[in-house]
């Protein structure tokens, strides 16, 4: 075992959880498009595990820590200083197993005994980061502006930031009012409404569970959403837009709600902004509002010809 | 999903006061008996309405000691950790990760709720990932809705077939390639199951 810390290297690490492998692989395809246009270098962590999501926490916290440790253990081997976790749930996992490992002596000892049995590093050092907070901070608004190539000429789109991304760590963005999305998407031109519920968990697996509180979660969610007039709702989590999404046409017949809007992820939106094509951003898997979703965009977007 | 509504009076004699003071020990317990029982947590859950005890309740049950109406309940159950409690609390009780110790017990000592589907999801996912080293949605899905409600799978057709249609349903069985040393890992925690 080694604590030399290995060459630095550019660019991010990326931890795609298994929701962006499959119901998700839009947001994976987005979020490639995305930092290819903005010419930054994005690569997969090799070998990477399940997060253990909340299940894990569930049944034995010392197994989920250790999932989380194996993960930031090999990212700590690749060179890299971050690594991204795009899914909420990811994000999350990793996070609270570094806090722990800080903040309590007895995991800690735990932890690192067992990694050091399984022959993996330690794992300090690597940066949990959230896409999100990577585009505001490391790439910025003004970069992001200049390189917009498609004005938005549609309505305004209601940005949904969901539970764990933002809470209970609050780097990603504030916990009780996000805004950075909002701040994202206003930057390459697309307005934003002011979404009260931007913060109020859609159920995660509930819709899976207790089917029936789960749609009801996200039904009020949609009707909110419809109230103030958005064209649709931009997400940062897998697991939100797929509750959002696939179950939208059941929450329609089962409350009788005319709803009908596109569940899309804060990465479609920025990569159509500045350029990305509509299957490279994985725009053709959306199910709300699908096969008129090309049309969709191209009648809100206006090609500008300048370079 | 509700229960029959239960006996409200708990009597002292029921309670277990020890293990409260045993609970308070552990990490993200440590400010129980801070909680001020001011019902922000139960104003700001979004699962509060359906849960046989508030979140607040919850905290006054635990500290008070009794140990099987918190264990057996189908509050921390419903508890989808959204930590919006835990944000908005004014006295800094980390009620979401009580809510995980809690299950934790409760799956210990078999005192979660049969046949309520939350807990069967949380022990599927485990096995699978704990062999595997990665979770496949589909089979988790088709797993859990066999063993819980198989009817429910009708119920999946729909969105399933768009999810076929568009792509995003993988059927393949996924996994680590250095699954021993995750297995290694594991074998030396494992204390629970």
């Amino acid at each position: 075992m080694s604590h030399d810390a290995p060459p630095r290297r550019r660019g991010y690490l990326y931890f795609p959880g298994c929701s962006l492998k499959a119901t998700g692989v839009a947001y994976e395809e987005s979020l490639q498009e995305l930092f290819r246009l903005l010419e930054i270098s994005l690569e997969e962590l090799e070998d990477w595990n399940c997060c253990g999501a909340t299940a894990y926490m569930s049944i034995d916290e010392g197994a989920a820590f250790l999932l989380s440790a194996r993960n930031l253990s090999l990212a700590r081997r690749t060179g890299f200083r971050d690594l991204l976790a795009p899914c909420s749930a990811c994000y999350l996992a990793l996070k609270k197993t570094q806090d722990y490992v800080q903040r309590h002596p007895t995991v800690r000892e735990e932890i690192t005994g067992s990694l050091r049995r399984a022959g993996l590093e330690e794992l300090d050092s690597i940066r949990v980061r959230h896409p999100l907070e990577v585009l505001y901070h490391d790439v910025g608004l003004e970069r992001l502006r200049e390189r917009v190539v498609r004005r938005w000429r549609g309505g305004p789109l209601a940005c949904y930031y969901g539970c764990q991304a933002v809470r209970p760590y609050d780097e990603v963005d504030v916990p009780y009012n996000p805004t950075r999305m909002d701040e994202l998407l206003e930057a390459v031109g697309v307005p934003t409404v002011d979404f009260a519920l931007k913060t109020k968990c859609c159920g995660g697996s509930l819709t899976g569970t207790i089917h029936e509180v789960g749609l009801r979660l996200n039904y009020i969610l949609l009707k909110e959403a419809a109230r103030k007039g958005a064209e649709a709702i931009v997400t940062i989590c897998p697991l939100c837009q797929f509750n959002l999404d696939a179950y939208q046409a059941e929450i329609r017949r089962s409350a009788r709600e005319p709803v009908d809007l596109p569940i899309l992820y804060f990465t479609q939106v920025l990569g159509w902004a500045l350029g990305g094509e509509f299957k490279a951003l994985g725009l053709h898997r959306a199910i709300s509002g699908g096969p008129f979703l090309k049309r969709w965009f191209t009648a809100r977007a206006e090609v500008e010809t300048y370079v | 999903m509700l229960e029959l509504i239960r006996r409200k009076m708990k009597f002292q004699r029921e309670a277990d006061p020890n293990w409260a003071v045993e609970l308070g020990k552990r990490p993200g317990c440590e400010r129980i008996f801070a909680c001020i029982q001011c019902g922000t947590c139960s104003g700001t859950c979004p699962l509060s309405i359906y849960m046989d005890f508030t979140p607040r309740k919850i905290i006054a049950l635990v500290r008070e000691g009794f140990r099987n109406d918190a264990l057996s309940s189908q509050t921390i159950w419903l508890c989808a950790s959204c930590y919006s409690c835990a944000v908005h609390c004014p006295q800094n009780v980390r009620i979401t990760e009580v809510m995980y110790v809690l299950k934790r017990e409760a799956i210990k000592h078999h005192l979660y709720p049969k046949r309520f589907p939350i807990p069967v999801l949380a022990q599927e996912f485990y096995e699978m990932v704990r062999r595997r080293g990665r979770n496949s949605e589909f089979w988790l899905v088709l797993r859990m809705a066999l063993k819980t409600s198989p009817l429910s799978l009708l119920r999946l057709a729909r969105p399933g077939w768009e999810l076929i249609r568009t792509g995003r349903l993988s059927l393949r069985r996924e996994r680590v390639r250095r699954g021993f040393e995750l297995e290694r890992e594991l074998a030396s925690t494992r204390e629970v199951i």
